[in-house]
């Protein structure tokens, strides 16, 4: 049988067939970080406001802090980091893949070849894209304010990065599969404002009054907080920190494979 | 009349078997104990009304949703556990369309290509389905038509040697209907498998091979358009015959059945039309039009017997809302 150009005829004899899984998840990783960088609200929260937060506080002597000895930007560019990565995994993350799932795209993805697990995989890639993004812009502007991050630091930042990411990415999920839309859109803005301000990011938790500190050493956002500064001040990781992450990732994880609706 | 109809589809092989499918929502099936048999090379129409179960059925055979009861194979295999092995031989467009609303039209398009191995060239389908037009414009700022020509692009770009239509021509404008019919019947000749809903009795008439009937989630009725119009509620005795008259103004028929003579009714339906039912014969048609001559009435339209599919579907549903 002969057809027009661009009819989609199977092969006869020949099922159609998927690429390979690598290609796949890549293709839908990129995807997925175009999506969030072409979205002028997902830039403002992800790339903008965290080096404004950074300039701002650095540049600005109306908040006192207590640096430890380090100097302001030194200390306050591995909390921003960790802002960072939490708007890029969760705020950002939560938002788009709520209205992904009410527009029905989660659905859709799902039953091409890239199936379930390549679209998670595919988010956390782009998420991590995002990030890279996030880095080097937050990266240039501390380094412009002098920053001197410790070098044998670096690469346990990145530790520190992986495991927010896991965990804030898995609180995203959990928020998007289990809410609507319009009311995910709102706790994430919230839950990242209130978190940033009070929840041991930026300002670590044993600098916040009595009972917030108590609370903030334990959160996902503290213990964030507390790894980046950790590694990027003082070239080391620490070990609570890391494993209140690690937990929370985990748990976190499971609530959500257990929760998560995809319609 | 089921074991007749199956049995003409001995010589294609199922390519969509549900045997017994149960799916309940919060402890109410939705879903109850339907049959399903779609076959290559051929369109099969799940008609039913809103809340029939058909996209519960469908979304069940793609795998989205896994059966509480009963059995679903596509080429053979489980929707559900052999997911992997199965996806990139089937096609699907959701009712709702899937495409997240910040991209482009030929962006997403190209995206879901690189899902296969093999896709159609991009270019020559967007080209076909006439999405150059909108190709650099995002979702969100799609007409209905549009967005259903994309979504069905979208399905068939992986070669499917299975095709899920939920609902493909809701909100789409006569031009796209035309366009995406085409596509589906071009698709069926060169051997794939197509499952389409629809409440539309337009579509199920012009495009399916085999038409399922579904209401309260169980099939009712099934076989080709023909077959369906020739089943009977009883009034499909061989002599009798249903004459449906139009008119250009109103006129009270009742004297027509004395013209007609015994073995004839008329029924007023309304101000510009009445039925005539019983042994229509070619001189009926004729005593009909005469005795509206001399009552200087125009036929506007006249329909002869044959009962459309929306009648069989009515008679079977119910006429009442839901």
């Amino acid at each position: 049988m002969t057809t027009a150009p661009g009819t989609p005829d199977a092969h006869v004899g020949t099922p159609p067939a998927a690429a390979p899984a690598a290609r796949r998840v890549l293709a839908q990783a990129a995807f997925e970080a175009r999506m969030i960088l072409r979205n002028g609200e997902q830039v403002l929260v992800t790339a903008i406001v965290p080096v404004l937060a950074l300039v701002g506080l650095v540049q600005g002597t109306f908040v006192e802090l207590d640096t430890g000895g380090a100097s302001r930007v030194d200390f306050l560019a591995p909390g921003i980091l960790a802002l960072a990565v939490m708007t890029a995994s969760f705020t950002s993350q939560a938002i788009a893949t709520a209205f992904d799932r009410r527009n029905g795209v989660l659905r859709l993805m799902a039953t091409t070849p890239l199936g379930r697990g390549g679209l998670l995989a595919g988010k956390v890639l782009g998420v991590l894209a995002v990030e890279a993004v996030q880095v080097v812009l937050i990266g240039a502007a501390a380094l412009a304010l002098g920053w001197h991050p410790d070098p044998a630091g670096l690469a346990l930042a990145l530790v520190g990065v992986v495991l927010g990411t896991g965990a804030f990415t898995a609180l995203a999920l959990l928020v998007a599969g289990t809410l609507r839309a319009e009311a995910v859109l709102a706790l994430a803005n919230l839950l990242l404002l209130v978190l940033a301000l009070g929840g041991g990011v930026v300002v670590p938790a044993d600098r916040l009054p009595g009972p917030v500190a108590a609370v903030a050493t334990w959160l996902p956002s503290g213990a964030l907080g507390d790894v980046l500064r950790g590694a990027l001040v003082d070239g080391t990781l620490p070990l609570v920190p890391v494993l209140v992450l690690a937990a929370w990732t985990v748990g976190l994880g499971a609530l959500t494979a257990r929760l998560f609706r995809w319609h | 009349m089921r074991e007749h109809l199956d049995s003409l589809d001995v010589p294609h092989s199922p390519a969509v078997e549900v045997r017994g499918l149960v799916k309940r929502y919060d402890g109410r099936a939705v879903v109850d104990g339907l049959d399903l048999t779609a076959s290559a090379g051929r369109v099969t129409a799940v008609l039913g009304p809103n809340g029939a179960g058909k996209t519960t059925t469908v979304e069940c055979c793609e795998g989205l949703r896994a059966p509480d009861a009963g059995s679903v194979r596509v080429l053979g295999l489980d929707p559900v556990a052999d997911g992997p092995a199965l996806r990139p031989r089937v096609g699907v467009m959701l009712q709702d369309g899937g495409l997240p609303t910040g991209v482009r039209a030929r962006e997403m398009l190209d995206h879901v290509a690189r899902m296969y191995a093999d896709p159609v060239p991009t270019d020559a389908l967007a080209a076909r389905l006439g999405l150059d037009a909108f190709a650099r414009t995002t979702v969100r700022r799609l007409s209905g038509g549009q967005r259903q020509r994309l979504a069905l692009a979208v399905a068939v770009v992986g070669r499917p040697q299975v095709l899920f239509l939920d609902e493909p021509s809701a909100g789409m404008d006569p031009q796209s209907r035309l366009a995406v019919w085409e596509l589906v019947r071009e698709l069926r000749d060169a051997g794939a498998a197509v499952v389409l809903t629809t409440h539309l009795m337009e579509e199920a008439e012009g495009l399916a091979d085999h038409v399922v009937v579904v209401d309260h989630g169980t099939v009712i009725a099934q076989g080709s358009v023909a077959d369906l119009l020739a089943s009977g509620t009883g009034t499909a005795v061989d002599d009798d015959g249903t004459l449906v008259v139009r008119v250009s103004a109103d006129v009270d028929p009742a004297g027509l059945r004395e013209r007609l003579g015994a073995g004839f009714g008329v029924e007023h339906r309304s101000a510009s039309s009445f039925a005539v039912t019983g042994p229509v014969r070619p001189g009926t048609v004729a005593d009909v039009t005469a005795w509206l001559a001399e009552r200087d009435v125009l036929v506007t339209r006249l329909d002869t017997g044959r009962r459309t599919l929306e009648d069989v579907f009515l008679d079977l549903t119910g006429r009442s809302l839901r």
